[in-house]
């Protein structure tokens, strides 16, 4: 509780910080380029994480100007630092929008930090690639979520766990914020819609970078000792991972025993990891660096050639911003402008490959249609792909096992163009949430 | 020859309503097989390499089914084979497609011939590709590995091999079984058996054998055992076994409960030294010497990255890395103290306002350097083998030994400055600046130098802090936040400038938000704490241990 207070101040000051370098990125606007914002956070808390997808989108950026830019102008790429502060996001965006006048930003992690720009991209007109899986109830004209839904992560792996490992009693354990709390209300609603007794149902909270996983584990360990098979399904962030995975090894709670699958650990998380302790665990995403597939091998060369070591992973989230760009080049190309409205269009049903050999399509709704796969933990901190779905699964804005959300559907090609028709009642609301 | 099937029930995943056979394994006669093993001339393949393609393939399926034929041929080298694959050390040479047990020695691998087990040159890790092995595998191998470890000479390789096999035995094994246990010298390996026997009997076992095993499962906390009892409860047929089962049930819930108990406590009592671990320096520095150091959790940290480049520097002696990053961290946190004394609070005792923005600054600094320099990435410290697993004291408690180290970890460093405070020339001239400067002065002592040791002091307490929280999470630039404001609140919970105070104050909060923990949850647990903490602050506004006397209104 303290600490976030803390975290908080922490944040202010590096607000100041920020402000006072801030401004690097600005350069002059020149008629042959088309800006392209990034707006992801290069201090604070979050900078674990962001900072890789700013290096990613500077990539990107970088390789389609060598195959000749977009619309014949050069890409130029305008980076921000919004310093993990979640206010501090929105002045950015809006500076990004306003002043630098970018055709396209990619950015945000936290979902906070995206509900804090929605309303400056919906007010300017301007559109947002969101790259990491979120907890969806949510739909924007503006935004476009390349990271997974909830029935394009969670549900799946869920799956997973009751048809091929075969768990009966269920533990969704997570750390206390709008991500976890909204996923394990859908998980809820779901595993009870198969059959699951409430009993046979364990929900935990913890808050940010919780360290102290004693009596959690002791109490998994109990009730998993059940005699039914048991898996934990973890929604727990960043930091409080490692301890949490380094006391079930402690106390004798093995993969084997108790598999906990996770949403929020990939490759970059566990590269700074010890990862002994970790071995024989799961994660669902939509991406594995480990996919093997020759779109896969080459961005990965791309990227250890671009970051100049060999050391350096890639993640579910950078393939998303892989995904985001190439579809928003796509869009523009085919509107020939960068015209917020004709892009926002132009971009419904663009396919672009995706890294794990296919191709994702940019629905109505504004979400993408992924593959997801199932990994287990090895000790070289990659994933073994177990399982994966058979076909792409489409994103969905709205939960179909929430009972407010289940009526509601999203679209946003033109005459209909609402994030949130209800079906029942044949109306628009009009508002977001 | 001695033959013996062994029906999984592989509860995993088909649990009681099958007792399909699932799985034949015919192991046994691997004992008896060595002549077999003695015609194979050196020349012909092993049965390891003849299945090496298929060891090696893409498909999870034709993989499990290689390895079962492995177990099957019978060759005596199977076990060390299966170890190696679930060690992970099971490697194929890509040059000639051989397979190799392959060791990480530095920076390159050394190899085995795994059928012969003579040393072969050492490669690169690019010359090898690793036999992945997953979850299912896994299962798969300690279950081999442990049939064929029952007749191991070594009792503790039985023991642990029994224990896997605890509720997954069929019926069909049971009579070797029950000759194994009438053979057995090993008390212990006898007991554990005994324990196997008696959840098979109460589930599948005649009239005789469910009473005998009723009889030993009374007041026995093994987990596998009270589910059957449970559902002995539930399904025996005559009244009475189904009473004296369920009584059998609450007897055992009754004192796990209490062993729950004892557990908690013990959860409360590893926090709370990790609290005072993290605490006691800033117990110096703040309680001592009045300084508010925002800084003091940066000082842990470089403490935890001080461990993590020890690490790095002598890979190959991991398990002694934490006595050598001990003094250093005291030494790098401490020197980098006595740097922040000299250049700025020195300058400003007696402004605390202006030392509290200042030591913040500091923090700062000292989390960007590390960013800019380090990585902001964590960064992996390893635990060494000492520091992991628990000390099983009974089926339904085990301590965990980072935490039982920790604890007396905590103990140590509190004995050692205490006896620094109570009984050194150094630590009486700390406590005479620390009282009265002036009077200090005035008898010799040079106050200035005094100030920077004991801030160094503190500081390089830290620094051991950081070796101890190393071990705990994570190391990362934000290591030293999550500890400072718990830093602060122990020390003026427990009395400012009373070493005491804080070790009290630490254990009563670990404890205290430990038994709160299971009722409301980790999250409002530490609402209440804070409450709690605040309401007693301003009952007592100078913590549990007031400073008495004339310094106390200094």
């Amino acid at each position: 509780m303290i600490t976030e207070k803390l975290n908080l101040k922490l944040n202010g000051s590096a607000l100041l910080l920020a402000l006072s370098l801030g401004s690097s990125g600005t350069a002059f606007a020149q008629d042959d380029t088309i800006k392209v914002g990034v707006l992801h956070s290069l201090s604070g808390t979050m900078a674990i994480s962001e900072t890789t997808l700013k290096d990613t989108m500077l990539m990107l950026i970088d390789e389609q100007n060598k195959k000749g830019g977009l619309l014949g102008k050069k890409l130029e790429a305008v980076v921000v630092d919004p310093a993990s502060d979640w206010p501090l996001f929105a002045e950015k965006a809006r500076e990004l929008v306003e002043i630098e006048g970018v055709a396209a930003t990619f950015g945000c992690w936290t979902s906070v930090s995206r509900k804090s720009v929605l309303p400056v991209f919906e007010e300017l007109n301007s559109p947002l690639f969101y790259p990491v899986q979120y907890e969806g109830e949510e739909s924007s004209k503006n935004v476009f979520y390349t990271g997974a839904a909830p029935n394009q992560q969670a549900i799946p792996a869920v799956d997973y766990l009751m048809d091929e490992i075969g768990a009966e009693r269920w533990i969704l354990a997570g750390t206390d914020y709008v991500y976890p709390r909204t996923t394990n209300k859908i998980l809820e609603a779901y595993l009870m819609g198969k059959g699951v007794s409430a009993d046979d149902i364990m929900i935990n909270y913890t808050p940010f970078g919780h360290s102290d996983w004693q009596s959690i584990v002791s109490e998994i360990k109990k009730f998993g000792s059940a005699g039914k098979k048991t898996a934990v399904v973890s929604t727990v962030n960043g930091d409080a991972n490692v301890p949490f995975y380094k006391e079930l090894a402690n106390q004798g709670v093995s993969a084997e025993d108790i598999p906990v699958i996770a949403f929020s650990v990939g490759e970059e998380e566990l590269s700074g990891f010890d990862t002994e302790p970790l071995v024989g665990h799961l994660a669902a995403w939509n991406y594995f660096m480990s996919v093997v597939d020759e779109t896969n091998d080459e961005f990965i060369e791309a990227w250890q050639a671009f970051i100049g070591s060999e050391d350096r992973v890639t993640n579910d989230p950078m393939e998303a911003h892989y995904i985001g760009f190439n579809m928003w080049v796509k869009a523009v190309e085919k509107a020939g402008t960068i015209d917020a409205d004709a892009v926002e269009q132009a971009i419904i049903g663009v396919s672009v490959p995706n890294l794990s050999g296919g191709y994702s399509t940019m629905m109505p709704n504004h979400h993408i249609t992924k593959p997801v796969l199932i990994g287990e933990i090895q000790d070289d901190g990659q994933f073994d792909i177990v399982w994966e779905t058979s076909g792409l699964v489409a994103g969905d804005a709205w939960s179909d096992f929430l009972p407010d959300s289940a009526s509601l559907i999203s679209d946003w090609r033109a005459p209909m163009a609402c994030g949130n028709f209800d079906v029942s009642k044949g109306t628009c609301s009009g508002q977001n949430l | 020859m001695l033959s013996v099937i062994f029906t999984w029930k592989t509860k995993n995943l088909c649990l009681r309503r099958c007792s399909s056979t699932l799985l034949f394994i015919g192991l046994f006669y691997i004992s008896t097989v060595p002549v077999l093993a003695q015609t194979l001339t050196e020349a012909s393949v092993s049965p390891l390499q003849s299945l090496a393609e298929n060891l090696t393939s893409k498909k999870k399926d034709i993989r499990i089914q290689a390895i079962d034929e492995l177990a099957a041929s019978g060759d005596e080298r199977v076990g060390v084979w299966l170890n190696a694959l679930l060690e992970g050390q099971l490697y194929k040479r890509k040059s000639d497609g051989v397979i190799v047990i392959a060791k990480k020695s530095g920076k390159l691998y050394a190899l085995t011939d795994a059928d012969t087990n003579v040393p072969l040159e050492e490669v690169k890790k690019r010359a090898l590709s690793k036999i992945s092995i997953n979850n299912a595998i896994r299962t798969k191998l300690r279950g081999l590995l442990s049939i064929l470890s029952l007749k191991n000479p070594d009792p503790e390789k039985r023991e642990a091999a029994i224990t896997q096999l605890v509720g997954k035995v069929g019926i069909d094994a049971m009579p070797s079984i029950r000759d194994m246990y009438e053979t057995e010298t090993d008390a212990r390996v006898k007991q554990q058996l005994r324990l196997l026997i008696s959840v098979h009997d109460l589930d599948n076992g005649d009239s005789q054998q469910q009473a005998d095993a009723l009889a030993y499962a009374d007041g026995n906390m093994n987990q596998s055992l009270i589910n059957a009892l449970r559902t002995l409860s539930l399904q025996a047929e005559d009244d009475s076994t189904r009473a004296l089962a369920s009584e059998l049930v609450e007897k055992a819930e009754v004192k796990l409960k209490w062993y729950a108990r004892v557990e908690t406590v013990f959860f409360g009592i590893s926090l709370g030294s990790v609290l005072v671990v993290a605490a006691i320096g800033l117990a110096i520095t703040f309680g001592v010497m009045g300084v508010i150091n925002m800084a003091h959790g940066e000082l842990i940290m470089l403490g935890a990255y001080t461990t993590y480049f020890i690490q790095r520097l002598f890979p190959n002696t991991i398990e002694y890395s934490l006595f050598m990053a001990i003094p250093a961290a005291f030494l790098v946190s401490g020197f980098v103290g006595i740097l922040i004394e000299r250049g700025v609070i020195k300058h400003l005792y007696g402004r605390p306002l202006e030392t509290l923005l200042a030591t913040f600054g500091i923090s700062l600094m000292l989390q960007q350097l590390v960013r800019t320099f380090v990585s902001s990435q964590n960064v992996a410290v390893i635990n060494p083998s000492w520091m992991s697993g628990s000390w099983v004291v009974n089926p339904a408690l085990s301590l965990t030994l980072n935490r039982l180290i920790i604890i007396g970890f905590c103990l140590l460093v509190f004995a050692l400055l205490l006896l620094l405070f109570n009984r050194s020339g150094f630590g009486l001239q700390m406590r005479a600046v620390a009282q009265n400067r002036e009077m200090a002065r005035a008898m010799g002592i040079r106050s200035s130098r005094v100030d920077a040791l004991t801030f160094g002091l503190g500081s390089g307490i830290a620094g051991i802090a950081g070796v101890a929280l190393s071990q705990l999470g994570n190391v990362g630039p934000n290591l030293g936040q999550n500890y400072i404001i718990d830093s602060f609140m122990v020390v003026v919970f427990g009395g400012v400038g009373n070493l005491w105070g804080t070790l009290v104050a630490g254990m009563t909060l670990g404890i205290a938000n430990k038994v709160v923990e299971p009722w409301f949850g980790a999250v409002i647990a530490k609402v209440l704490i804070l409450v709690f903490i605040i309401i007693f602050i301003q009952h007592r506004p100078r913590g549990l241990f007031p400073q008495r006397g004339r310094a106390a209104e200094g």
